[in-house]
């Protein structure tokens, strides 16, 4: 073996495994699970620890090309990489857009000589994200995109959202839909209610997301297609949810770690950092998302990983960029704020940063079994993370949690067979 | 002192101030500094009036707003209301303060004065002169002269706000009592 | 002894502080009837008052204000238009902390700005109205005025007529009369009332005749015809028939004080007999300004360093 992996505790939701085991990689691939003492090159003592399969983020904003000063392919995947990320999807809202096969091979090519971790395109579903015209989705997806979304906006024609949903699915991905009614939305800032109220700020009402995911669902009724919906945030968008999936509609849905954690009232000190898209909501919204979790109707979590320059953050509230990062941070809070507060279990946690976003997308990732991708993450339930904004991998430093003590943390990466991150340095 | 040489003390300084201006009472006007200078100010009138049968108008100042320390105190001040109802140009203004020490509140009083016109003259009357000037100012009618020293405070009670008439002299360490 | 360094909303004072700012402000009325109006107490100080919104009657009241505690003070008004996003605002604030002024006063169309820039200095930042969310200066200025006519705030009603949703002038205001007991009462129609503001201990009704009964105060606010543009009305015409106040609406409630920011819109929120009566406290609330802001200059003068 080229590593094996000593005395941890692997948790594989897919197959619902939980036992201390050693685990053998070799050739970028696992080879061995069981409780022997193989020869390799390299041993990596897990005891005390917790082994995982590589978390699989479906939303991320790498922003190369076109911003490269907010992040590159190369800074986002080491982010992604001391977040425990060992497969990322990154979202087409870039300058170019990714709207055709060029930009598409692009990332893949950068990816794979900077990037330190699997990179996955999203093609976007219109020219431009426009909004009228459809991109040329079947050769972003034979050239390697996974999925198609316009994210960042939505796709506000319904008759042409219905076009993309009918047309993608022949091609087997999801289409992922960003749900925000702009004439709803106008230029809201923060959620309509309690704090748009004191802060005189313009709302944003949960019925701006509601009324597109009653729209998602029913355009999926009528196209028999694959709908994925990114960043829920309403107690009344999981109702409507959990109705289309009791139909039996293809439909998944995602959440963000700061809408599990932060309510409407973390915007009270003007903190651009809490300016994001969509808003941080009410405390009934955050209560009806992690029941959501418990109950299933929530798939995955994912980062929605926005970075920002300090200018675009440090300015009026008004002003400011919507969006935070989150891969450094995504699977600390889901710990803390999900199995240590709310009694989650620690298997539907990490299945859901795991192989159930791998399995909308179809990738054959976060799985551990033998054959399979050695694409690993170590865990230390027992070592603190404490947020510093200043030691943040990602270029941007964008994030509300600066300060935060959660509990567990990363302590090793490991990416087709190689240790890409350990102990808090950058093996790569 | 005790009530009833203050009750004197006012008697005599009415009759020193109706003696030096005989010749303009009309002109007069007493204006009292906050807070002690206020109620003497009204003593002062009411006895002027019992003598000489004539009402001397009174006057509040607050002298906050001119203080030359409002940079360095501690805990600042609250402002009152200046009253000045009257018009104070070739008038006779006779200032009234409890405690004449260091003379800087007299200072202040005399500029707010002139910012409201340009009396005539101004005086001043105290019930208590403790010496230890810092600034040129002499009182015209003083009740009684207390020589002290720096470890000294010197309070004056009245009736009006402090249900008794009483001067006192504390020493700052021990608080120990004089009368 | 005011606890924070800037005054930038009435949310965040208590009962004690807004009484202090009032009492003080009685203090300061008589200076402004002297022949010389002026007391030294803030001489060498600089004030500058940075203006990012157009305004004549807030920049001159404090500009007075300031004048009369002898204070030197700087007028800037910056042409929005030419202002980059954010950047320039820090950079103005630096380069004023660099030349040692005393005190800002800053307006501005963005909510939150005076809360962002007083963490970037150290000296006082004052509020002269941030977007839609606070006015305090002008709040206090209200209080003031009412506390001169009626001072027992327990069983006053107030009502506030108008554009609730975009006024920093009615968060203020309610924030400031709610904390001293009276009882407030929005009146507006559905679109201009803010969600949930009943959860500031407000009620609200839409009907100005209904709102107007038993209340000692009306206090109206400005309504800006971008508004009408935006749908949340149908017309000028149709807001000034239910909510604009005249002599007929007026009629059953005689004893009702009168109140405006300033400036009105004559025949949209009042006519002008109405704002010209003796049940009008507007000349009053411009009067007070000033004493009112020289009270508030004053108590955060001694929270700055220079």
């Amino acid at each position: 073996m080229d590593i094996l992996i000593k005395s941890g505790r692997l948790i594989n939701p897919k197959n619902n495994f939980d036992e201390q085991v050693n685990i053998g990689l070799k050739n970028g691939q696992i080879k061995y699970i069981g409780n022997k003492m193989i020869k390799a090159r390299e041993i990596v003592d897990a005891t005390g620890l917790v082994v995982v399969p590589g978390l699989v983020d479906l939303h991320t904003h790498l922003r190369e090309p076109g911003r490269e000063d907010k992040e590159t392919i190369k800074t986002g995947t080491r982010a992604a990489a001391k977040g425990g990320f060992t497969t990322i999807l990154c979202m087409p809202n870039t300058f170019p857009v990714v709207d055709h096969g060029t930009l598409v091979e692009f990332i893949i090519l950068k990816a794979r000589r900077e990037g330190i971790i699997n990179v996955f395109p999203i093609g976007a579903a219109t020219r431009r994200q426009e909004g009228k015209e459809l991109a040329e989705i079947g050769e972003m997806i034979k050239l390697g995109a996974i999925a198609i979304s316009d994210d960042g906006a939505p796709v506000m024609d319904s008759g042409l959202m219905r076009r993309i949903m009918d047309y993608t699915k022949m091609f087997k991905v999801p289409v992922i839909s960003h749900c925000e009614d702009l004439t709803l939305s106008q230029d809201g800032v923060i959620n309509e209610g309690i704090a748009s109220t004191i802060l005189g700020l313009k709302g944003i009402p949960a019925a701006s997301e509601e009324i597109m995911i009653a729209r998602e669902i029913a355009l999926c009724r009528t196209t028999d297609s694959q709908v994925h919906i990114a960043h829920v945030s309403t107690k009344g968008s999981l109702e409507l949810i959990k109705k289309a999936k009791e139909e039996g509609l293809k439909i998944t849905c995602e959440v963000t770690p700061h809408h599990f954690t932060l309510t409407e009232e973390a915007v009270f000190s003007f903190d651009t950092n809490t300016k994001i898209k969509p808003p941080l909501r009410t405390k009934e919204d955050v209560k009806a998302i992690k029941d959501g979790i418990k109950e299933g109707i929530i798939d995955i979590i994912a980062t929605d990983h926005a970075p920002h320059t300090k200018a675009e953050k440090e300015c009026e509230y008004g002003q400011a960029s919507f969006g935070i990062v989150g891969l450094e941070t995504a699977l600390s809070l889901a710990l803390t704020e999900l199995v240590e507060k709310e009694g989650i279990s620690l298997n539907k946690v990490i299945a859901m940063l795991t192989h159930r976003p791998a399995e909308i997308v179809n990738l054959d990732k976060g799985n551990i079994e033998v054959g399979k991708d050695a694409d690993i993450t170590i865990i230390d339930l027992n070592k603190d993370f404490i947020v510093d904004v200043n030691q943040l991998a990602s270029k941007s430093k964008n994030s509300p949690f600066h300060g935060w003590r959660l509990k567990g943390s990363v302590w090793a990466t490991i990416v087709k067979g190689k240790i890409v991150f350990r102990e808090n340095s950058f093996k790569v | 002192m005790d009530e009833i040489e203050i009750k004197r003390t006012i008697s005599r300084l009415s009759h020193e101030i109706l003696e030096k201006n005989s010749k303009d009472i009309d002109k007069l006007a007493l204006i009292g500094i906050r807070k002690k200078g206020v109620p003497l100010a009204y003593r002062l009138q009411k006895k002027i009036n019992e003598i000489e049968k004539v009402e001397i108008p009174v006057g509040i100042i607050d002298i906050t707003l001119y203080r030359d320390d409002i940079n360095n105190l501690k805990t600042p001040h609250v402002v009152h209301e200046t009253e000045i109802l009257l018009d104070v140009n070739d008038k006779k203004i006779i200032l009234v303060d409890d405690v004449l020490y260091t003379g800087r509140t007299v200072r202040c009083a005399i500029d707010e004065l002139i910012d409201f016109g340009r009396p005539k003259a101004i005086q001043l009357v105290v019930l208590i002169d403790r010496g230890h000037r810092e600034i040129p100012i002499k009182a015209d009618f003083i009740g009684k002269n207390l020589p002290t020293s720096y470890q000294e405070i010197v309070k004056v009670y009245l009736s009006e706000v402090d249900e008794m008439d009483k001067v006192v002299i504390y020493e700052r360490e021990n608080n120990h009592a004089q009368e | 002894m005011l606890k924070s360094k800037d005054l930038i909303s009435i949310q965040s004072l208590s009962v004690e502080e807004i009484n202090l700012i009032l009492d003080t402000a009685k203090s300061f009325k008589e200076i402004s009837d002297r022949a010389i109006k002026k007391v030294p107490v803030l001489r060498g100080k600089t004030v500058v008052n940075l203006f990012y919104e157009p305004s004549t009657r807030t920049r001159i009241s404090f500009e007075l204000a300031a004048k009369r505690l002898s204070a030197d003070l700087i007028n800037v008004s910056v042409n929005t238009s030419s202002v980059v996003k954010g950047e320039s605002l820090k950079d103005t604030i630096k380069t004023l902390e660099s030349m040692q002024v005393s005190m800002v006063i800053i307006r501005h169309s963005e909510a939150g700005v005076p809360t962002l820039i007083s963490r970037w200095v150290d000296f006082p930042i004052i509020n002269a109205g941030d977007g839609s969310h606070a006015h305090p200066t002008q709040a206090l200025i209200d209080m003031f005025t009412v506390r001169e006519k009626r001072p027992n705030f327990k069983d006053l009603k107030v009502v506030i007529v108008g554009d609730i949703l975009h006024s920093r002038v009615a968060r203020s205001n309610i924030w400031g009369f709610t904390k001293l007991g009276a009882k407030v009462v929005l009146c507006g129609p559905p679109t201009l009332i803010p969600k949930e503001v009943e959860q500031l201990g407000v009620s609200v009704t839409y009907h100005l005749e209904e709102a107007i009964l038993e209340a000692d105060i009306v206090m109206l606010l400005r309504v800006q015809s971008e508004r009408q543009k935006a749908n949340y009305f149908p017309s000028i015409r149709e807001y000034s028939r239910l909510y604009g106040l005249n002599v007929d609406k007026l009629k059953h409630n005689r004893e009702i004080l009168i109140m405006h920011p300033g400036p009105m819109n004559r025949d949209v929120e009042v006519i002008p007999e109405v704002a010209e009566s003796p049940s009008s406290l507007i000349n009053e609330q411009v009067t007070n300004g000033i004493a009112v802001r020289m009270a508030v200059l004053y108590l955060l003068a001694q929270k700055s360093k220079k």
